[in-house]
């Protein structure tokens, strides 16, 4: 499904003292079969924009299309449309509340397709749960609130995934979690993506996260997108991103120095392909001398 | 609606009510509820209410959103007169209007349902203004500063304040909590809009227990960030902002000493609410 948002905007408590305008004109195209990255600070609309996406915000201002859904339509099927674009909050461990790993990962099945057949049901929860990496027979009948941090959000993503939306959304899917299981989660990400779920966005502060695993990217500011493109064309751009207080990937601060010492490295900033560069720009300069 | 909970009812402006110490408010409203249950008549609730617009006035917080805040009350307001309209019994024969078994509407009822009206709607409108204009944390350090007598007999003041202001604390965390997690399961098909009443109460499940776990969690992390700050009570603790009571307040007090004077007058030579009746009956 395609995402075309044209002029979106969007004010919380409107005429009040207290309104703050989250999104000012927001035109961004995410394209199907993107692995999509939004960036952007605290408090620049990038949450409320990706909340628009499944509905879960009501359009007020612009056009926004998910697919052959037009979100400006009062007749629009919400429900139908959530269940096709998935979205997994920051900390989705908080959102678990059934006596049951089962029965909270079947908890979006039971909404969405109701007349689900129990077998149906264990079967999708089962394949949801093995997707991202939990024993279906150890874990099924234990309660969410005595498994680990970690194990509790996989649970949490696969009661989101158990549907298998086209579009999976995830704001700020690794925060709290360790090296590895950051790792382990963009691997599940990307093993995922390209099967029936065609396109993922993730929100995202960490832009080595964001230069390794998106095909695309926009920069959230002030409500606004101020860049978008490949990640190799954004983190070229590094001193802007800097100047709006954002972070750059190790490998485009490794550039920048390289650069201030008269090398040029031409690299998509993905670590792979900088060590690649450096190496051969090595090999052309003699490299002995090192 | 959620939202409008989360700021309690503060609504943020430079005013002469704004500035003036918690304390005094608090003493003025209970003093201003005094009045209107003083009133005898209407001449006297008028006086009541030019108070009312002179204050709202000078807390430069617009007639709509103090009207907005009774809406909620509206409900009540409007019930308790229906209930008094049709069981206050009238003495005299002349002044019933209309009567079915046991129920009877009488001018007295007519009346006394306006009068009553009028009353809930003056005492919540009076205490509005003061949340309006307080923010929750001062209004809990002048609850503090006026309950200081009570530590006499032992009575836990400055815990009850805590308690209080930890409260009011956490509504606007737990309400951005709560709209995170309805958001969250409404991202998994719930669906907390349509049905009958136990529907909707069901449907509620899956909020209530994360938020539930989650107050839990803040409450053990709070209680271990005073700890580890050496928070050990009432004891020797000092103030952050200091009350002090200023000319705004004396003036406030003494307009206020002035209302139920007048008030207290008009009774005195306006005689009951039911003399209006004269008006429409022989």
């Amino acid at each position: 499904m395609r995402i075309v948002a044209e002029g979106l905007t969007y004010t919380y408590n409107p005429k009040s003292p207290f309104a703050s305008k989250a999104l000012d004109g927001v035109d961004l195209t995410i394209e199907e079969g993107e692995f999509f990255g939004i960036i952007g600070h605290t408090g620049s609309g990038k949450s409320t924009f990706v909340q628009h996406l499944n509905a879960l915000i009501r359009l007020t201002g612009g056009s926004l299309h998910v697919g052959e859904y037009d979100l400006a339509d009062k007749k629009c099927k919400f429900l139908e449309l959530r269940s096709k674009v998935g979205m997994v909050f920051q900390y989705p461990e908080y959102q678990l509340f059934a006596e049951t790993v089962e029965k909270d990962v079947a908890f979006g099945l039971k909404n969405f397709r109701k007349g689900m057949s129990e077998e149906e049901t264990a079967a999708a929860v089962k394949e949801a749960l093995e997707t991202v990496g939990l024993d279906y027979a150890k874990v099924r009948n234990k309660s969410p609130f005595e498994l680990s941090g970690g194990q509790k959000r996989r649970v949490a993503i696969a009661g989101v995934i158990v549907t298998k939306p086209e579009v999976l959304i995830l704001d700020e899917p690794a925060a709290g979690l360790d090296p590895l299981g950051k790792r382990e989660l963009m691997e599940l990400l990307h093993s995922i993506h390209g099967g029936w779920c065609k396109t993922v966005v993730i929100v995202s502060h960490d832009m080595d996260e964001i230069a390794e695993n998106c095909t695309h990217a926009a920069v959230f500011s002030d409500g606004k997108v101020v860049m978008c493109g490949k990640p190799s064309e954004i983190f070229a751009r590094a001193d802007e991103l800097l100047a709006l207080g954002l972070d750059i990937p190790v490998t485009a601060k490794c550039a920048q120095v390289l650069k201030a010492r008269g090398y040029a490295v031409d690299t998509d900033f993905t670590c792979d392909d900088f060590a690649q560069k450096v190496l051969a720009l090595w090999e052309k300069e003699g490299g002995s001398n090192a | 609606m959620l939202n409008d909970v989360a700021f309690g009812q503060y609504y943020p402006a430079k005013s002469f009510v704004h500035n003036m110490d918690p304390r005094a408010k608090i003493v003025l409203v209970i003093a201003f509820i005094v009045a209107i249950f003083l009133a005898k008549n209407f001449l006297g609730l008028a006086a009541v209410i030019l108070f009312l617009i002179l204050v709202v006035i000078l807390a430069r917080v617009p007639f709509g959103r103090v009207l907005r805040s009774v809406k909620m009350v509206l409900f009540l307001i409007i019930f308790t007169a229906i209930l008094n309209l049709f069981f206050y019994s009238s003495n005299s024969e002349l002044h019933i209007l209309w009567q079915w078994k046991f129920i009877t509407i009488s001018w007295e009822a007519i009346i006394n349902m306006l009068f009553l009206a009028l009353r809930l709607f003056l005492l919540v409108m009076g205490t509005t203004i003061l949340t309006l204009t307080t923010t929750p944390v001062s209004l809990t350090d002048g609850i503090e500063s006026l309950l200081t007598p009570l530590k006499w007999i032992r009575f836990p003041v400055h815990e009850l304040a805590l308690i209080m202001s930890i409260a009011l604390r956490f509504i606007p965390i737990l309400t951005d909590e709560t709209n995170r997690i309805i958001a969250a399961q409404k991202a998994r098909g719930a669906d907390f809009e349509t049905g009958g009443l136990i529907k909707r109460a069901k449907a509620m499940i899956p909020v209530l227990v994360p938020l539930l776990v989650s107050a839990f969690r803040r409450a053990e992390d709070l209680g271990d960030a005073m700890d580890a700050r050496c928070y050990s009570g009432a004891k020797g603790r000092t103030k952050y902002k200091k009350l002090t009571f200023t000319w705004r307040d004396l003036l406030g007090l003494l307009l206020l000493a002035g209302l139920i004077t007048g008030v207290v007058f008009l009774n005195i030579y306006f005689g009951g609410k039911f003399d209006v009746i004269g008006w429409f009956v022989a």
